[in-house]
């Protein structure tokens, strides 16, 4: 072992390295001496937070991964969900937090062809993709710069790349201000005889190389976003990757062009940790060492050290394990696409992970170890106690001001401004843009069959009580499915929380898992991928908790697919799910918050029996082609969900007066698992046969027509005055 | 109706345009690769969206020197017809194909929205299923289409009909001038536009405004 070159391991140096003093003890006494430099760099990579899940691992074991159509669960690139057909759709949702703050617009860039590699890797190709992404307050001086690059970021990579954008999320808090967030979600199709693992087999076999060379962009990215910011930050610029969609774009016709050669044995994207992790992932899944020569690394920088070869995050790379009789025939497919192709390594039987550089060896640890022997914490956590239900006299409020107030505010107003500099056309299948409950694409050479796609957490309901803010997340990206009429199959969770090892923290993530882990098993919702971000603190201040949840439902049919938009005049309303009283829960609403500044009390608690029930019989409904027109209840409540399908109508309605005197509970609760139907009068008895039979509650409560918005005894609201709120916000923020 | 679709590395709408092409006219088109230096026999040669070469440098630029543009340039005076749609109309400027020259978005910003047309000439073999002023619709998904040409240029196009469709209704998504959003060369055989008519050609994409321009061609060139 030669380490001649490399600098003495020192304290100072471990610590830089984000290893604490008893996970260097326990890499002393697993490989029984003082490891190099590089070797440092490596257990680094493998055992920080992004990649061990040091902190998470114990409660995500107890979250539900299997079911009926899942293939493949957590572990590989992506969740692999059986569709029918001999089909699969392969998806996943990951955070580029970290990144997106430093330089928004190649870290949400990198973000969107991360998660876009994870799922070409399984040989599918990527054919929706949606956004989470979360700011600080709008008046923070911050706050439109990131907004700007992080959608431009967004954007340029996934136009460029080719695929079509279908939904997500953008909110606005000040507990974002410092750490804003960004989660990519990208979807695609296989057949299910050709999906490809990262699990390596055959002794002997070449290693190779593919993609754009290595530089020296993202080293130590992944240990970076293992870490709280502090005001060094702008120091942290040269961890951020940059990303070159055109390369990405060649990679995946390459990569899908040579596993129909059947050339692949075994295939992994360099993500974090780049080489390292794609490396040792390969062999330790399939039992087998892996050795490097870094002299054949193709870079595209000079004097690159074994360490910044090993940590570097240059994006767009491949590794893959192939069989060496169609080597040749590999190599002309990369040239074809102008990519780089070398073979780097082999596979070995001795389960050791050894890398070669001009002659010497730099590192030799145990494969197996790297990430099976990762430190794997119980760490103390104390549960967030819900709070009560307040006494609150609210003074009286014109029903329509508010409505006209709240469809103008940050939160709630049109995201066009940012979904109209995505391309959500592309590919010719999109049959939901943006803006509705789930974008939803058709399934390419299927005469009916469509995929719908949705994206949701409520961060304000999990501050107050992680429990129910994690049930609710599930319950509303698992309703907004259902409210197109698809059968909701499977998720991803993304979960973004500050520092775990503050108690309070931990115990937000120990609570909204369990929440998560409920809904998921109450409504048969599986978690087949996903991702943690924790550390989202900056001098100790930490983001709201924000589980996302991203999920993915069949629609056999779309031609009889529901949209938000009313369906013609005179069609009935009703509400779907609700109490007598249509709704009564205001803590933690919209409403309290813009309106009166209120942030107290509990959310509102989601009964996942009858969230079952109401989603099943919206489906049911919607499959007997009887109603056409259907939007879940979310932030905002009633009110809100009227008025967005009356905008994208651009049709009025009549709503009766509420049953009680409560009127703004009615109109701006935000009681869970409610939808509102409008429909055709023919159908009405049959909808109310059916709600009968099931026992779900549907309440007649107005009319579709005209160019105004009458909700119960208030002032009617013009359409027009409605979509100027409603479209205005946006762009005169970013103007501004 | 034979017809070619070119792939540049960066095509990224050849799909979509390989999908209009067979099911209007119920015929597969042929691929071709930018590094062929011939071109099989073809009754249309179409160049599809896209970020070739990532829009480095210009878009539609580095293309433009691909070895298969010489065979299109060849294959252009020999009168065949030639459609580029998006980079495809950008790489056919790049080439000198077509007048004039595609500018970054006034707002500076990509943008994907469906836009009104107005079809300014119905008189070519690309255009003759739509009404002479008839308005469309039809989705647009750039971030430079700004057409710009000189004031010369211009008044030639204009007096020789050579502007094929018009951003109307206030839609101009991009600043062009005079609302360009598509032109022939002076032989009417060559044609680019920006938006994206074989993304709206069938119900599931909401219309069907775009079908026209391919019932054109086929039953012109069949």
């Amino acid at each position: 072992m030669s380490n001649y070159f490399e600098p003495e391991i020192t304290p100072e140096l471990i610590a830089d390295h984000g290893l604490n003093t008893e996970e260097y003890q326990k890499i002393l006494s697993l490989i029984g001496r003082e490891p190099t430099y590089t070797e440092l760099g490596i257990f680094s990579a493998m055992w920080n937070e992004h990649c061990s899940y040091k902190s998470s691992k114990k409660w995500l074991k107890t979250l539900p991964t299997t079911g009926e159509c899942v293939i493949m669960g957590p572990g590989e690139n992506a969740g692999v969900v059986d569709i029918g057909d001999g089909q699969a759709v392969v998806f996943k949702m990951e955070s580029h937090n970290h990144p997106s703050f430093i330089e928004p617009y190649q870290g949400a860039a990198t973000g969107v062809g991360g998660i876009l590699r994870d799922v070409f890797t399984m040989g599918a190709r990527p054919v929706a993709a949606m956004n989470a992404l979360r700011f600080g307050e709008p008046k923070n001086h911050k706050t439109r710069h990131l907004v700007s690059g992080v959608v431009a970021g967004v954007g340029g990579y996934g136009n460029c790349f080719g695929v079509p954008v279908v939904g997500g999320e953008v909110e606005f808090d000040p507990r974002y201000n410092t750490n804003n967030l960004v989660n990519a979600f990208a979807a695609g199709i296989v057949d299910t005889d050709k999906i490809f693992y990262s699990e390596a087999k055959g002794v002997g076999l070449p290693v190779v190389y593919l993609g754009a060379k290595t530089g020296r962009d993202g080293v130590g990215g992944a240990t970076m976003a293992s870490a709280e910011f502090d005001n060094d930050i702008e120091e942290k610029r040269p961890t951020v990757q940059v990303g070159d969609p055109f390369t990405e774009k060649r990679l995946m016709e390459a990569t899908l062009e040579l596993m129909a050669t059947g050339a692949v044995v075994a295939i992994q994207d360099m993500g974090a940790a780049g080489l390292t992790c794609s490396a040792v992932e390969m062999g330790a899944k399939g039992g087998l060492g892996i050795t490097l020569n870094l002299d054949q690394v193709p870079v595209r920088e000079e004097n690159m050290t074994p360490y910044e070869m090993m940590l570097s995050e240059s994006q767009e790379r491949m590794l893959m394990v192939l069989h060496p009789e169609k080597e040749h025939q590999a190599r002309a497919v990369f040239e074809k696409w102008e990519l780089d192709f070398a073979t780097v390594g082999k596979t070995t039987n001795d389960l050791r992970f050894s890398i070669f550089w001009q002659g010497n060896e730099v590192a030799n640890l145990p494969i197996r170890e790297l990430g099976d022997e990762a430190p794997e914490y119980d760490r103390e956590w104390i549960a967030t106690k819900p709070p009560l239900e307040p006494k609150r006299d609210l003074p009286k409020n014109d029903i329509a001001d508010v409505l006209l107030q709240l469809i103008a505010s940050p939160n709630l107003s049109s995201r066009r401004w940012v979904w109209e500099q995505y391309d959500t056309l592309i590919q010719g299948n999109s049959l939901q843009l943006p803006g509705g409950d789930a974008g939803v694409i058709r399934v390419d050479g299927h005469q009916s069959k469509a995929l719908a796609f949705s994206s949701d957490v409520t961060p304000r309901y999990c501050e107050a009580d992680p429990f129910e803010g994690g049930k609710q997340a599930v319950a509303e990206c698992w309703r907004n499915i259902c409210a197109t009429g698809a059968t909701p199959l499977a998720c991803s969770d993304n979960l973004n929380f500050g520092n775990p090892e503050k108690p309070r923290i931990m115990g937000q993530l120990v609570g909204a898992i369990k929440g998560i882990g409920d809904a998921c098993k109450a409504l048969n919702f599986p978690i087949v991928s996903g991702n943690v971000s924790l550390y989202n603190e900056t001098n100790g201040v930490g983001i709201l908790p924000t589980p996302t949840i991203a999920g993915v439902g069949l629609l056999a049919d779309w031609s009889k697919m529901a949209k938000i938009a009313f369906g013609a005049e005179g069609q009935i309303i009703l509400l779907i799910g609700a109490a007598d009283n249509w709704g009564s829960h205001l803590s933690q609403s919209q409403y309290l918050a813009q309106i009166h500044n209120d942030f107290d009390g509990p959310p509102p608690p989601v009964d996942l029996d009858k969230e079952k029930n109401s989603g099943e019989f919206i489906r049911a409904i919607v499959a007997k082609g009887l109603v056409s027109s259907v939007h879940d209840c979310s932030g905002g409540g009633l009110g809100i969900a009227i008025a967005e399908m009356a905008l994208a109508a651009d049709m009025g309605a009549i709503i009766s007066p509420p049953p009680d005197s409560n009127s703004t509970a009615a109109f701006f609760g935000e009681d869970q698992g409610r939808y509102v139907i409008a429909v055709d009068e023919k159908h009405l008895q049959e909808i109310q046969n059916m709600a009968k039979a099931s026992k779900t509650p549907a309440l007649i409560i107005g009319a579709t027509g005209g160019h105004t918005l009458k909700l119960g005894q208030a002032r009617a609201i013009s359409v027009a005055e409605l979509k100027s709120a409603f479209e205005g916000w946006f762009p005169q923020f970013m103007a501004t | 109706m034979n017809s070619i679709v070119i792939q540049f590395p960066g095509s990224n709408r050849d799909r979509d345009m390989i999908a209009a092409l067979s099911k209007i006219s119920n015929k597969a088109p042929t691929l071709v690769w930018h590094k062929e230096t011939s071109l099989p026999k073809a009754d249309l040669i179409v160049i599809p969206g896209g970020f070739s070469y990532g829009d480095y440098l210009r878009a539609g630029a580095i293309a433009a020197r691909s070895p298969i543009v010489e065979e299109i340039k060849n294959a252009a005076a020999k009168g065949v017809p030639i459609l580029g749609v998006c980079n495809g109309f950008q790489i056919l400027s790049e080439a000198q194909l077509l007048p004039g020259t595609l500018m970054r978005n006034a707002s500076l910003k990509f943008v994907c929205k469906t836009v009104k047309l107005e079809v300014t000439n119905n008189q070519t073999f690309f255009t003759s299923k739509y009404q002479k002023n008839q308005i469309i619709s039809c989705p647009v998904a750039h971030h430079d289409g700004n057409y710009f040409t000189s004031p010369d240029q211009l008044q030639r196009l204009e007096d020789n009909q050579q502007v094929a469709f018009r951003y109307a209704d206030n839609t101009n998504p991009n600043g062009s001038i005079n609302d360009i959003a598509g032109v022939f060369n002076e032989q009417k055989n060559i044609l680019g536009l920006m938006p994206h008519p074989e993304n709206l050609i069938e119900k599931a994409h909401g219309g069907e405004d775009g079908r026209p321009l391919f019932e054109s061609l086929l039953e012109a060139l069949t």
